[in-house]
């Protein structure tokens, strides 16, 4: 398994993970987007950047407009990464669940 | 669905957190880890040494069949609050990761229902990453065995 710093890198961000939320919900244009933050459209074209770059989202000339919208192949990459370290905790505490239901109260 | 069990890593933190809410009150949780032979079941260690009490320390390990230890962990416990928290510190033997510190919180949320949040603090970002990167096919497939060992003994 190789370490995606680059993803990771991308989702450590707060305004960047909003964004994401945002973006999972519907295609944006980068103008919408910038309307919800109290950031400068710079800062926000700046996360827009960093999350492209990571191949978390991509964007579509729709018209005129240029709207952003998450790649479903670089949010997968973010699951894989950490999804056996979180299923190896998930196994561990269904069996400490499975087991303690059986205790009987002391 | 909503994930039980959750795993949150941030860059530029050295530190995991883990939380998992159980159907299970919040003074069964925290015997399953304070009690030696449930801490075996559930983890599929033989636990050597368990003291609960500040000060205390503990040695887990893990045989195969022929004997060879797989897996051996030891660790101080550094303050214990039943049914409410346990911290401590972690460490794999014979291996390149360095001790890493545990705040386990055990929380009540209803009368059958608990959340246990684990806070781990590592001595880099790096070993986290490290630890994170494990190839933990190995132990999810000893898991599923002894899941099954557990539950065939459930059902006898």
């Amino acid at each position: 398994m190789k370490l995606r710093r680059d993803v990771f890198q991308a989702i450590a961000d707060p305004t960047r993970r909003t964004i994401i939320t945002m973006l999972a919900a519907s295609a944006m244009t980068p103008t919408a987007i910038a309307e919800n933050f109290d950031y400068s459209r710079q800062t926000i074209s700046k996360h827009i950047q960093i999350l492209t770059e990571c191949e978390i989202v991509e964007q579509e000339q729709k018209g005129r407009e240029i709207y952003y919208q998450l790649n479903p192949e670089g949010m997968k990459e973010i699951a894989d990464f950490i999804e056996p370290f979180r299923k190896f905790w998930d196994e561990r505490f269904n069996k400490l669940e499975a087991l303690m239901k059986q205790q009987k109260p002391k | 669905m909503e994930q039980k069990t959750k795993v949150h890593a941030e860059e530029g933190k050295q530190e995991l957190s883990i939380s998992r809410v159980f159907e299970i009150p919040v003074h069964l949780l925290f015997r399953a880890y304070t009690e030696a032979d449930l801490i075996e079941q559930f983890m599929g260690n033989t636990v050597l040494k368990l003291e609960n009490k500040a000060h205390g320390s503990y040695l887990f390990e893990k045989k195969d069949e022929l004997g060879n230890v797989l897996f051996r962990a030891n660790g101080c416990i550094h303050s214990i609050i039943p049914n409410q928290q346990i911290i401590r510190t972690f460490e794999m033997e014979n291996t390149s990761f360095p001790p890493q510190l545990e705040f386990l919180s055990f929380e009540e949320i209803a009368a059958d229902k608990s959340e246990l949040k684990v806070k781990i603090v590592f001595k880099s970002e790096t070993d986290r990453d490290n630890q994170l990167k494990l190839p933990f096919e190995y132990g999810l497939n000893m898991a599923h065995d002894q899941l099954q060992h557990v539950i065939n003994k459930l059902s006898e």
